[in-house]
């Protein structure tokens, strides 16, 4: 195991490199996820609005 | 009624296919992983850093795949005038930005223990950077108009010029003999990659893809949400306007003030 991580001595490089792929592409996730859980909650508010809107 | 205009084909092969990329994408992730720490062996020059290439060489791919894409996006935006094209560029935009930073940065940490530097002004590297700046250009441009349907179109021009780029990158290595290798997986005369290392190389690959299809789907659903939520804004404000227009008196006019 211990051998697994030092990853022939250069570890620092090895590892350093998947953290920045783990960083990037969680926080593409994270970042596309939030704008849409926000965006689909004031479309719902603007079209409940519309709705009442139009049967009174 | 154009401004309504809800793209629901799009929006219904979108929900289709977005668990489909999801299940591939996080099956690959897994599997390439797998393959590319455990299941594959050093190289027999570079040692363990040879597995920064299953990151390396995917994020570069991604980082010119996506930018074709939007490229061929903005000619379909420009001419046809399809409502989706120019948002589909906004949602991918920020997804080629990360794979292109993802690509400069472990490159650079590649570079550094293989060829003794972090960075050198070599051909394939400096046009990569471009395509960085490229995409981070766009990013600002589409957000500096008040107006977006004028931003989308801004951008999708930028998008289309800036694609002379993408050939610069890919034959870099050729043009010009510096320190970056040249390719060596998509030439003529089969890959020069031995199978314990392509197939790890090739699974990324999928997987980044994957990810990629999943998250733009995503987004360009947003755009959608978004470009609709501001028609129904601007709709609501110019009903409320017309109502206090015909229902009251006009303001300053009939009625004397104080």
């Amino acid at each position: 195991m211990m051998q697994f991580l030092a990853m022939g001595g250069y570890a620092a490089y090895v590892w350093t490199a998947y953290g920045a792929a783990v960083v990037v592409l969680a926080g593409l996730v994270v970042a596309t996820l939030a704008r849409r859980r926000s965006s689909r909650r004031s479309l719902a508010a603007l079209e409940q609005l519309r709705g009442r809107g139009r049967r009174a | 009624m154009h401004r309504f205009a809800n793209p629901a084909r799009f929006l219904r092969l979108s929900a289709a296919l977005r668990p489909w990329a999801l299940g591939v994408a996080l099956l690959t992730l897994l599997g390439g992983l797998w393959l590319a720490l455990f299941d594959s062996p050093p190289d027999y020059q570079q040692g363990e850093t040879v597995r920064i290439m299953y990151i390396h060489v995917p994020s570069a791919w991604m980082a010119m795949m996506v930018y074709a894409t939007m490229a061929v996006a903005s000619a379909v935006g420009l001419v046809w005038k399809h409502p989706v094209a120019e948002l589909y560029i906004k949602a991918a935009a920020p997804l080629g930005a990360g794979f292109t930073a993802l690509c400069l940065l472990t490159g650079s940490l590649w570079g550094q223990p293989m060829w003794g530097t972090w960075w050198v002004w070599d051909a394939r590297l400096t046009s990569v950077l471009i395509l960085f700046f490229i995409y981070l250009g766009y990013i600002v441009l589409v957000s500096a108009f008040d107006d977006p349907q004028r931003g989308l179109r801004a951008g999708a021009v930028l998008t289309l010029v800036g694609a002379v780029n993408l050939p610069i990158i890919k034959f870099s290595v050729d043009w010009w003999n510096t320190l970056h290798q040249p390719a060596s997986v998509m030439r003529l005369g089969g890959s020069a990659l031995d199978p314990a290392m392509l197939w790890p190389l090739l699974t990324m690959a999928v997987a980044f893809t994957a990810l990629f299809v999943w998250l733009v789907l995503l987004r360009t659903e947003t755009e959608i949400a978004e470009r609709r939520i501001r028609a129904l804004r601007l709709a609501t404000a110019m009903a409320a306007a017309n109502h206090k227009a015909g229902g009251d008196e006009a303001p300053g006019l009939g009625q004397p003030v104080g």
